[in-house]
């Protein structure tokens, strides 16, 4: 017997998300991928490539997957308004995007890979919506992770070292916050690793900041909850 | 997590122990939780409200007019309350599928059963919205017992997981709503979920509009018949659990065609096929297609 969720799903994940229509997959969920790739390049997004793969490629554009991901690329929640303007707001803001269709491989049929351009960053994100608005990102800068955005999400990438994790780990108990779930990834030993921290509470931004200013921390985020369940 | 068995033989009304066991395993307050959801009711009744007054046409131009035509049309049935509860449930579905605001419950497919079934009978009492946090937190405890054991998708399990999955929770909510007993609203759960049992997900196009709106419709009403066996102290035969669980085994043996790939069913029709045709041949979004006539 399959279990559907492996994380506990709140009441609150059944009755909604409030979202705009047609779909919870193809836009609520669509929409959540493009605001985590808008909250991890932290600046205004200039210019986005969006690989569509399978069902996001063939029946995207009749549920407004397209102008969802664009929505969250603008910061917009899957209720906002906003969003089937979406075209529209985003030449108002400045911001480019295209789209081709792409096979990224045994991957959910609901999958995105984002890569979104500011004017001094740059961020690259794959992920999957796997129903009822609820997603999974399972890339970020190329590297492996595994969050929901159900959480406050602690990204971090730096160059693999022994006792990275420990002093992470170290930094956000300092700061009284329980880790939740953590996932780690390197490109090859010594290279560089990318650290995804589900948390419990928001990291205070002192801690944040603390963490930014280590050399050998080379990116650091920290991913807002998405949903509001 | 929470079975259906273990709602059944909660303390009444199931609605407070579901609340308790839920913030028990996510650390939510459960005030925070009840003052969300009649947020989140105010939004289904926006969305009601809104749909029963447009017959704007949806992005494919297949729906968009059916809930403000019942709603305007005689009441040639003397029939109030049947309706009320189909023209809910289509105006939300409708709304949904004109890129309208409207609440997932549990999906965006199936939004207008709940809205329809329990805002429905609500109305057709003269109950106020406040009464319906309750039966809509029982609901979302009824969804999630059965996504213990199934995805809530028709992708993984065909329309029966959708639509059955929100009939199920509609039934249980409107049996609290009426002051029946936990082991009432769960076997009304369970009835409506006994006689979902096999229904795929064919979409025209791949869009949530045919036959997604006039289901929502159906379904919500029963809904309602379930709750009124329910609460006339019928039961399922088949234990509720045992009932989740079926379903789920028919939808594993459920052809792919047959789960929202639009590649079997009503989807494959002649009309279905020329919509999809010219829904592909257009380049951007907006406009409508013209229909072909049958």
């Amino acid at each position: 017997m399959g279990v559907a969720y492996t994380s506990p799903m709140s009441l609150l994940d059944m009755i909604g998300p409030v979202m705009i229509g047609p779909s919870s997959s193809h836009t609520a969920g669509a929409c959540r991928l493009g605001l985590v790739a808008h909250h991890l390049l932290g600046e205004a997004p200039r210019r986005a490539s969006i690989g569509l793969h399978a069902s996001f490629a063939k029946t995207g554009r009749g549920h407004g997957t397209h102008l969802a991901l664009v929505a969250g690329l603008l910061g917009y929640a899957p209720d906002d308004p906003r969003l089937p303007r979406a075209f529209e707001e985003a030449e108002a803001a400045g911001l480019t995007v295209e789209f081709r269709d792409v096979d990224l491989g045994d991957v959910h049929p609901n999958t995105a890979h984002l890569e979104v351009q500011g004017d001094t960053g740059r961020v690259t994100v794959q992920g999957s919506s796997t129903g009822g608005g609820v997603i999974l990102v399972t890339h970020v800068q190329g590297l492996g992770v595994n969050f929901s955005g159900a959480a406050p999400t602690l990204l971090l990438r730096y160059t693999d070292a022994v006792g990275m994790i420990a002093r992470i780990a170290a930094t956000v108990a300092a700061d009284g916050v329980n880790i939740a779930t953590l996932t780690c990834t390197r490109a090859a030993r010594g290279g560089q690793a990318l650290v995804a921290i589900e948390l419990d509470a928001p990291l205070s931004s002192e801690a944040l900041a603390f963490l930014g200013r280590w050399p050998d921390a080379d990116w650091v985020r920290l991913l807002p909850k998405l949903m509001d369940g | 997590m929470t079975t259906l068995h273990d709602l059944m033989n909660a303390p009444a009304p199931a609605s407070a122990w579901v609340l308790a066991q839920d913030c028990a395993e996510t650390g939510l307050d459960p005030a925070d939780i009840r003052a969300e959801m009649r947020r989140r009711i105010g939004e289904m009744r926006a969305s009601v409200e809104r749909g029963l007054a447009s017959d704007a046409r949806s992005i494919t131009g297949m729906v968009g007019w059916n809930a403000k035509g019942l709603w305007d049309a005689p009441d040639v049935l003397n029939a109030p309350l049947l309706r009320r509860v189909q023209a809910y449930a289509m105006a939300v579905n409708e709304e949904n599928a004109r890129m309208g605001r409207i609440v997932a419950a549990p999906t965006a497919g199936s939004a207008g059963t709940i809205p329809g079934a329990l805002l429905g009978v609500a109305d057709h009492l003269g109950l106020p919205d406040e009464r319906l946090i309750d039966p809509m937190i029982l609901a979302a405890g009824v969804g999630k017992a059965i996504s213990r054991r199934m995805f809530i998708s028709g992708a993984a399990g065909g329309c029966q997981a959708e639509i059955g999955s929100s009939a199920a929770m509609a039934a249980a909510a409107v049996v609290e709503l009426l002051g029946g007993t936990p082991r009432a609203a769960v076997h009304a759960a369970s009835l409506a979920l006994m006689n979902t049992i096999g229904l795929v997900c064919d979409p025209v196009g791949g869009y949530v509009e045919v036959p997604c709106v006039s289901r929502n419709a159906f379904f919500a009403v029963h809904a309602v018949s379930a709750a009124q066996l329910a609460l006339a102290q019928l039961e399922s035969f088949i234990p509720p659990d045992e009932v989740v669980g079926a379903m789920a085994s028919v939808g594993r043996l459920m052809p792919a065609e047959l789960r929202e790939t639009a590649e079997g069913g009503l989807a494959q029709t002649p009309t279905g096929l020329a919509v999809t045709a010219r829904m592909e041949g257009r380049g951007e979004e907006g406009g409508m297609i013209e229909l072909p006539m049958v």
